[in-house]
């Protein structure tokens, strides 16, 4: 250790470090677990789904967290133990740190994490392109609009208000007139740009009536943060008709048009 | 010949040697080319944008503290976020990178310097001024202010009619060209620049890494500059690109972009982990496990992390299969990464490791970066990146990656190297404490944030309102970024401490095995008084009185020969001996070419296009005086440079850095001219508002005369450098003669075609012809300007039959710029097809 650099220094605070590090550890865990224990709630928490697209994607999330935290751990434990207790692997050869570690584990893990998400994204994606009803979504800077037609060839228009109802699932076409936005109901499902010049789809289910608050994600300009909405998803089918029936009607450059290519 | 006898006194040839190589005082700085100088200033820079861009981020905290803050308005903090993601992209990380590895790789690899010496010093340059040019613009309010990956439409025009974003893509490009030329040095001075002996497989870890990183960095940033260039187009002169009501397509701008943006994370990754690899085994006191693995292993996470760019763009509504196919790339990526993680934990438990302050970083790493890498594969996970991205639980997940990835292996660099800098360890040390606040700090901002995401924050809100669960997860975040500055204060105070009162330990005080640690510490001029032969991965563990013989002249080169400046060059695999390598002194020109370059750039920026020509006039023409005074008059065969071997100057040797260079380059170029073909195919066939109105009638005999010209003048060039004509100068000059010519030929049928483009502001499919067609003639341009500047180099008697590298180089061009132009004219027809109803 002679000569070496700050050595004394820190072979001195080496034990005190080293419990220092210990203490530190406990305390993170402790607000690790207790993190996404108290702080579940939330009217835009993605943590209390209320549609099935959300929740499926909810318990991906803890399955996930569960997975990672335990593998986190498993670092943690081999590099304290490389410091505190080197011997218990000293003898291990290196072919076996490099695939045991680096090959045999990650494959291990995600293989079937991969299947999972494939299946579920699968589910989800064929879910995208089914819906009873169909609802067409314009976004621009910095209102969303939303335009639906009756079976009478009307078609009615409501602002930053979404209306369907719970249980039912609702064919959203989505695009936008100036910058790319993107529409988000984070206790419904996940998100889906709205691009100028394209269409995009999501479907939107709630499962029980309700308000369910909505929020452009991709940076759109000065008013990005102002340019939010509700989903109001209403008891019965009549209920959701008596009140589109209610709405203004659209203005022409309301209708989605995206040039021509899907 | 002059003397070429060794030098046997440390003291006379430390003397002899540092007559040549030093650069002068005062005024004379501004001519620095040495590594070890411009090393120092690109870091020195890098971390003073580093402290910009930290008080940038600690305005976002104050301004997120609470709910409805009202510390900035939206504007300023548009502004502010997007500043602080390009500063710390653009102006800090990459350009770190660039210093550490101009500084510590000649060292490593027992040479005396970068192979180009004065491309680094430009680099530099540009590197300054274009950082130069964000800052003011930022200090003047009008600071780019759409985030830092620009997307259009809303940085087009109509929707930016400001400076703001034309001050991203200017400055941003300015810079790059640092990046670009640090790849292109890097990757021959890797290759060729070694010790005598140092074969591939014995070259340390980090060379390793950062030939790689090079080479990402070749085909990474051209589709960003690619991108950049053609919506500062449309922003200038209304050519649409981006724009969907005119056949454009905003989401073309994000594939340029990820396809640069995604490998760029691995650019600023690997070195840190090349880093590690070097430190790790001197404090495990042992030699690095799975030395091969590591290489294979970086290798692989480079070709895979140019396969899924589109991880980021998940959201946009691309299918799901081809998602999957992105996803899972996505998270094979953790294969390579974890075969690293275990290389490094193995290597621990093998040695015997010491918990010293660079370890104590390195261990932060391993926390933060696997956290990192796991949330990394979530995110990669397609429904899963359907709710959180654009939250702030990728906002947690990108710093955990790029600080836990970057930062905290830099910090244990600074700690591990200051010595090597300075000649001087700490007596006491603030750096633990320093550790420890920085650690804390970070994980109590970041991993708390990713619940902030979670809970529906999205990213880019100046403000929330409350009742949302988000106001003490906020609260907490900012209170643990104000630690972590704390904690980087004090870092700093630390290295102040170190460089103004720190004792001199003599050399290697790490007892570490690589060759940066047998010069003397702080560095000379030249390196290596003599150059060391190498016969394993270390060197200085193999042999202790390493260091005192090369300082004895025992090694290699161990004397001064003309006056020159002289390091080795060797044979790429096996690190045999090949080449003398001439280096150039001190000099003024790449400040004056980077001068030039900003003139260019302003004129750009400001719209007064004919000042922009004079620049990049003036730019290429200085490039060219960089040539003078180079080279020999005369063939003179191989010169002695000691222990009885003979090699000739890299000029005779078939084989110089500087051939090299223009290969590797045109690789880079073959990327962007990729990239802008891949565009206007990708409007032909995805793009809105397609089929344009009205299609281009290519003239036959245009089309045939520029591919015409383009084949003849690739032809003449290779006649030039046949046996039987390169002895001839008069026959020599004949072939090129007809180069120059048949580019003149072939550019005039390329602008008589680019007349032909039907209303090129008017649709994409115009636009993308009008682009392309000058790309190609900016080519043949510069084609003519080789063939006539090897014309002169030629009758100046700098080539013969063994001095052919200028014209070999004009060649290598000559062919490049052919084949673009006969790809361009089947594009130009293909496009046609494609677009025809």
């Amino acid at each position: 250790m002679k000569g070496s650099v700050g050595s004394k220094r820190l072979g001195a605070t080496w034990g005190t470090t080293w419990k220092r590090a210990k203490r530190f550890a406990r305390a993170f865990a402790a607000c690790a677990l207790l993190t996404p224990l108290i702080a579940c709630a939330g009217p835009l928490s993605t943590l209390e789904p209320a549609g099935p697209a959300a929740r499926s994607i909810a318990a991906l999330w803890w399955v996930m967290l569960a997975g990672a935290t335990l593998l986190l751990g498993l670092v943690i434990c081999l590099l304290a133990l490389a410091f505190l207790r080197p011997a218990v692997a000293r003898g291990v050869p290196p072919a076996l740190w490099i695939v045991g570690g680096g090959l045999a584990l990650p494959a291990l893990v995600l293989t079937p994490l991969m299947v999972y998400a494939l299946a579920s994204g699968e589910n989800l994606f064929q879910a995208r392109a089914e819906g009873r009803t169909e609802v067409d979504v314009l976004a621009r800077q910095w209102e969303w609009v939303f335009t639906y037609r009756s079976a009478d060839g009307t078609v009615r228009r409501s602002n930053n208000v979404l209306h369907l109802t719970a249980g039912q699932p609702v064919l959203l076409r989505i695009t936008s007139a100036d910058v790319i936005h993107s529409f988000w109901v984070p206790r419904l499902a996940g998100k889906i740009d709205a691009t100028p010049g394209h269409v995009t789809m999501l479907r939107l289910n709630a499962d029980v009536p309700g308000r369910y608050r909505g929020v452009c994600a991709e940076f759109c300009g000065i008013a990005h943060r102002d340019m939010q909405m509700t989903v109001e998803a209403h008891g019965s089918e009549d209920e959701t008709g008596r009140v589109i029936d209610g709405l203004p009607p659209a203005m022409p450059e309301d209708l989605v048009d995206a040039g021509g290519r899907p | 010949m002059s003397e070429a006898v060794p030098i046997q006194d440390p003291i006379r040839l430390h003397k002899a040697l540092d007559a040549v190589w030093r650069t002068p005082p005062g005024v004379g700085r501004l001519s620095a080319v040495n590594h070890t100088i411009v090393g120092r200033r690109f870091i020195v820079t890098a971390f003073v944008f580093f402290g910009i861009g930290g008080l940038l981020a600690m305005l976002i905290r104050a301004q997120l503290a609470t709910p409805r803050g009202v510390f900035l308005g939206p504007e300023i903090y548009n502004q502010v976020f997007t500043m602080h993601g390009t500063v710390m992209m653009f102006l800090f990380a990459i350009p770190l990178i660039e210093g550490v590895t101009f500084y510590l790789l000649p060292k490593m690899l027992g040479a005396r310097d970068m192979a180009f010496p004065r491309l680094s010093a430009y680099g530099y340059w540009c590197y300054l001024f274009g950082g130069a040019i964000l800052i003011v613009g930022m200090v003047l309010g009008v600071a780019p202010n759409a985030g830092w990956f620009m997307y259009t439409p809303l940085t087009s025009r109509p929707f930016t009619p400001g400076i703001n974003s034309d001050l991203w893509l200017i400055g941003v490009t300015f810079v790059e060209i640092s990046a670009l030329s640090a790849a292109v040095e890097i990757i021959v001075s890797v290759l060729k620049l070694r010790a005598p002996g140092m074969s591939l497989d014995k070259m340390p870890l980090f060379a390793w890494y950062m030939l790689v990183t090079a080479f990402m960095m070749l085909f990474g940033f051209p589709p960003l500059i690619v991108g950049s260039v053609l919506l500062e187009v449309e922003r200038a002169f209304g050519l649409p690109f981006f724009d969907p009501n005119r056949g454009g397509d905003p989401i073309l701008w994000q594939h340029l972009f990820w396809l640069f943006g995604h490998p760029e994370v691995y650019i600023i990754f690997l070195p840190a982990a090349g880093v590690v690899s070097t430190i790790l085994p001197v404090f495990a006191r042992r030699e690095i496990i799975g030395y091969l693995a590591i290489v294979v292993s970086i290798v692989a996470l480079a070709f895979l992390s140019f396969g899924l760019w589109v991880h980021h763009m998940f959201t946009v509504g691309i299918p799901h299969l081809a998602l999957a196919f992105f996803s899972a790339a996505s998270t094979a990526v953790a294969i390579p990464t974890a075969v690293q993680i275990f290389a490094w934990i193995g290597t621990l438990f093998a040695g015997r490791p010491q918990l010293r302050l660079p370890m104590l970083y390195i261990l932060g790493f391993f926390f933060i970066f696997v956290t990192g890498g796991l949330t990394g594969v979530m995110v990669a996970i397609v429904p899963f990146n359907w709710q959180v991205h654009d939250t702030h639980f990728v906002v947690a997940h990108l710093h955990y990656v790029l600080v836990g990835g970057f930062v905290f292996p830099m910090l244990a660099a600074t700690h591990y190297w200051l010595p090597h800098f300075t000649g001087r360890v700490p007596r006491v040390s603030l750096g633990v404490a320093a550790f420890w606040l920085i650690f804390v700090g970070f994980n109590l901002t970041f991993l708390i944030m990713h619940a902030t995401g979670l809970l529906g924050m999205t990213r880019r809100i100046y403000t929330y309102d409350p009742a949302n669960g988000w106001e003490w997860l906020n609260l907490v975040s900012s209170i643990g970024s104000f630690v972590m500055a704390i904690g980087l204060a004090l870092f700093t105070v630390d290295v102040a401490l170190q460089i103004r009162f720190g004792r001199r330990p003599g050399r290697n005080p790490w007892r570490a095995g690589t060759l940066e640690w047998a010069t003397g510490t702080p560095p000379p001029s030249y390196n290596f008084a003599s150059i060391p032969v190498v016969d394993t991965r270390s060197p200085l563990k193999q042999s202790t009185g390493l260091a005192v013989a090369l300082a004895q002249g025992r090694g290699y080169l161990g004397f001064v020969r003309d006056g020159r400046l002289e390091t080795l060059g060797v044979e790429v695999t096996s690190g045999q001996v090949e080449q003398v390598v001439r280096l150039p002194g001190p000099t003024y020109l790449p400040l004056v070419s980077a001068v030039a370059t900003a003139v260019f750039f302003l004129a750009v920026l400001f719209q007064v296009y004919v000042v922009a020509v004079i620049g990049f006039v003036a730019t290429i023409g200085t490039l060219l005086l960089w040539t003078r005074g180079h080279g020999d008059h005369a063939d003179r065969g191989a010169m002695p440079i000691g222990h009885g071997k003979y090699v000739p100057s890299h000029g005779e040797s078939g084989s110089s850095p500087s051939q090299w260079a223009m290969w590797i380059a045109l690789f880079g170029d073959a990327t962007a001219f990729g990239s802008l073909a891949f565009g206007s195919l990708y409007l032909a066939i995805v793009a809105p508002n397609w089929p344009p109105p009205q299609l281009a009638q290519w003239n036959l005999l245009l089309s045939g005369s520029a591919a015409a010209g383009l084949v003849l003048a690739a032809i003449a060039a290779g006649r030039s450098v046949s046996p039987t004509v390169l002895p001839h100068a008069a026959k020599r000059k004949r072939w090129l003669f007809v180069t120059a010519g048949a580019h003149s030929m072939a550019l005039a049928a390329l602008v008589g075609m680019a007349f032909g483009v039907p209303a090129p502001t008017e649709h994409a499919y115009g636009a993308a012809a009008l682009v392309v067609l000058c790309y190609v003639a900016l080519h043949v341009a510069l084609g003519a300007v080789f063939a006539l500047y090897g014309l002169w180099r030629s009758r100046r008697g700098f080539v013969s039959l063994v001095r052919s590298s200028d014209l070999m180089i004009g060649r290598a061009w000559h062919a490049f710029t052919a084949a673009i132009g006969v790809v361009t004219l089947l594009l130009l027809h293909a496009m046609s097809w494609t677009a025809s109803p």
